[in-house]
């Protein structure tokens, strides 16, 4: 096998992954099959309104690993990745609008609905290539990872940390939202993006294609978490938690730490665009709501609930949140942030660790027991 | 062509003589010079023109009251701090003024900081890791894998410093003198050849210092060691030879007894402490 690739597959030696893995992919199995296999009238059957919903939570978790990643194992508190999951958003609805060539409402054969109504000619330059899926998928990950990568080099190598580097992350998506909000920018304004049909070629609204996304969601966050699992175990993953708790000792021992945050951080804000990619063709609509400092701060909530620094508590948190907030929404619209806000606090008083320290806490006893047991019985 | 001519150089420097991890060349006088080093902050004089000479494999101790500018002198030396005039050379071949911090301490100069600084979070075992001299840009630190080679110095370097039965626990356990030790550790992995340790024993129980002073005098001799310390006793104990700072120069050098006999050092040092172990 070749060894420089090792490092990828170390964590399928891992039991937690391993136990997450099979915990996912049952999941997705029972989903499907009780999507499938059951009649739409049996007390089973899950709709495809709720597949759907399903894989937009999973989406999201997928976000929250990208999140946990650098806020976890670097220390570094993003409270922008809002913004980069609008982008890999923005690069996929830009596919799904020129997929919708001259179906459109004003039939033009190229051009977007919003672009005829503003009265432009022609596609700006930047919209070129996006009718190609393997041009449209790979900015989905580029346009992201360049963004981290000149503002996590500019933020980086002037030691811009904690605090500071929190309220940038801010000021960044704040900015994006604003400069989307312009019919100008050619991103269909306050509007956004929407009315897709399909893609690849399926039908955006057909059940089947929601299934395949759901199923695609769950295999993204799959990679996703093995890629971020593969990273932390590494040698490099130690080195991301010594930056974290002593950043100019690490610096001292030799390692180039902005290098590192950058390096970490650009693979983050590349989880974090395909996470929103996912997303897009779920909900049927991009638009700059998503870059809202808000949602990117609700990003860290979920993260600091499941529990930060496990990536598992990360999705956890993320499903829990997610799940809560539809049920909110719907049995009391207006609860809904007071329930967050609750949550949040009954979390960082009682569970510093989040949901996955009670877990990995509640194990931890279950084995000490199991152990004085086996040590007694040695003795006997 | 090169390589005959390095074969060629090879053949003048006792190359046995010379870890392969550092080119520092020692064969015309001392590992470390300092000369009229003066350094200001805010036109006070932490460093005035100090001057300083410490051989290869020698262990030396640097005593002096507080403020005397001990810390800043390592500063100074590991390139942290950049002095206003002087020179400091680490061989004869290497001007520490004209580079960085990284390039210095990869030049096999390492510092133990005087509050001890470990990766708490991670084992005995990893901080030890993460402080070997390897290839540290990003991807072969991402695909480095752990091999028998490195376990084997991994561990013969828990033996020198007596952690060997701690090597799986989080360094965040250990005590405070143990976390020196681990730090002193850190810095072995890295094959120094010159080690600066600020005040070891600072906060230390009587056999831990017992214990530090072993320690130290057994690197001595493989590399050299410059260790300031404000506790005269375990100064006393180390036995070697003592240079006495004082407003940022040296006042005296010598044995421990010469310095503490020498009328200056008393007044301005010994002095002090007498009076205070009276009160
Ligand atoms: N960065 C700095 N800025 C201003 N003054 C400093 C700085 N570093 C050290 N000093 C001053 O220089 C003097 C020497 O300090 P230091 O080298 O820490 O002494 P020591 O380690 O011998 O106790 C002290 O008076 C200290 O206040
Ligand atoms: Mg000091």
């Amino acid at each position: 096998m070749d060894s420089s690739r090792l490092w990828l597959l170390r964590p399928f030696g891992e039991r937690s992954t391993l136990i997450f893995l099979g915990v996912l992919l049952a999941a997705m199995t029972l989903v499907t099959l009780l999507h499938v296999a059951l009649a739409p009238g049996h007390p089973l059957y899950v709709n495809a309104y709720t597949v759907n919903l399903f894989g937009k939570y999973l989406s999201y978790a997928l976000l929250a690993v990208a999140v946990d990643l650098v806020w976890g194992y670097l220390g570094i508190l993003s409270l922008g990745h809002g913004a980069f999951f609008a982008l890999g958003g923005y690069a996929m609805g830009m596919y799904l609008m020129r997929q919708i060539g001259e179906r459109g409402v004003y039939g033009h054969p190229v051009l977007p609905d919003f672009m005829v109504f503003l009265n432009w000619d022609s596609l700006p330059w930047y919209w070129l290539g996006f009718d190609m899926a393997w041009f449209a998928f790979l900015m989905v990950l580029l346009v992201p990872g360049v963004l981290a990568l000149v503002f996590g080099f500019l933020a980086f190598r002037s030691r811009v940390t904690g605090v500071y580097l929190s309220i940038i992350t801010q000021a960044l998506t704040f900015a994006l939202m604003l400069a989307f909000f312009r019919n100008e920018m050619g991103f269909g304004g306050s509007d956004g993006l929407t009315d897709f049909r399909e893609i690849l070629g399926f039908n955006l609204r057909s059940s089947e294609t929601r299934l395949g996304l759901f199923l695609a969601s769950g295999v993204a966050l799959a990679l996703g978490y093995v890629l971020c699992r593969a990273i932390v175990t590494s040698k490099l993953g130690r080195v991301c938690v010594a930056t974290r708790d002593a950043e100019a000792r690490t610096r001292f021992l030799g390692y180039r730490v902005e290098r590192f945050q950058l390096f970490v951080f650009v693979v983050s804000a590349m989880l974090a665009g395909l996470a929103g990619a996912l997303y897009v063709p779920q909900v049927g609509i991009i638009n700059p709501s998503e870059f809202s400092p808000l949602f990117s701060i609700e990003i860290v909530l979920w993260v600091a609930l499941g529990g930060r620094a496990t990536l598992y508590g990360a999705v956890i948190g993320a499903l829990l949140v997610n799940y809560a907030k539809t049920y909110f929404t719907g049995a009391m619209p207006d609860a809904w942030l007071f329930a967050l806000g609750g949550l949040f606090v009954v979390v960082t008083v009682f569970l510093p660790k989040g949901v996955a320290g009670l877990l990995a806490l509640r194990l931890r006893q279950r084995r000490d027991d199991g152990g004085s047991l086996s040590g007694k019985e040695a003795s006997a | 062509m090169s390589i005959l001519r390095s074969l060629a150089q090879r053949d003048r420097v006792f190359d046995f003589l010379v870890p392969a991890a550092s080119p520092v060349d020692v064969r015309h006088g001392p590992i470390l010079y300092l000369e009229d080093v003066t350094v200001s902050f805010d036109g006070f004089k932490a460093i005035n023109d100090l001057s300083l000479t410490i051989d290869d494999g020698e262990l030396r101790c640097i005593i002096g009251p507080n403020g005397a500018g001990k810390t800043t002198m390592m500063d100074i030396i590991t390139g942290k701090t950049r002095p206003d005039s002087g020179q400091v050379w680490f061989g004869s071949r290497h001007d520490l003024l004209t580079m960085n911090e990284p390039e210095i301490a990869s030049l096999g100069i390492g510092r133990k900081f005087q509050k001890p600084t470990v990766f708490e979070a991670l084992t005995v075992f990893e901080n030890l890791e993460l402080a070997m001299a390897a290839d540290k840009r990003i991807l072969p630190t991402l695909t480095a894998r752990m091999n028998g080679e490195i376990r084997d110095r991994i561990d013969e370097v828990l033996e020198v410093i007596g952690l060997k039965a701690l090597r799986g626990r989080p360094a965040g356990i250990l005590s405070h003198g143990q976390k020196q030790w681990l730090e002193i550790g850190m810095l072995l992995m890295q094959r120094p050849r010159l080690l600066l340790v600020d005040e070891p024993v600072a906060g230390m129980t009587e056999q831990e210092m017992e214990r530090t002073a072993e320690l130290l005098t057994g690197l001595a001799g493989k590399q050299s060691v410059v260790v300031v310390e404000h506790d005269m006793g375990f100064v006393r104990s180390i036995a070697r030879k003592v240079t006495v700072l004082h407003q940022g120069s040296v006042l005296a050098e010598g044995s421990m007894d010469q310095v503490s006999s020498d009328p200056r050092v008393v007044e301005v040092y010994l002095g002090a402490e007498a009076e205070e172990e009276t009160v």
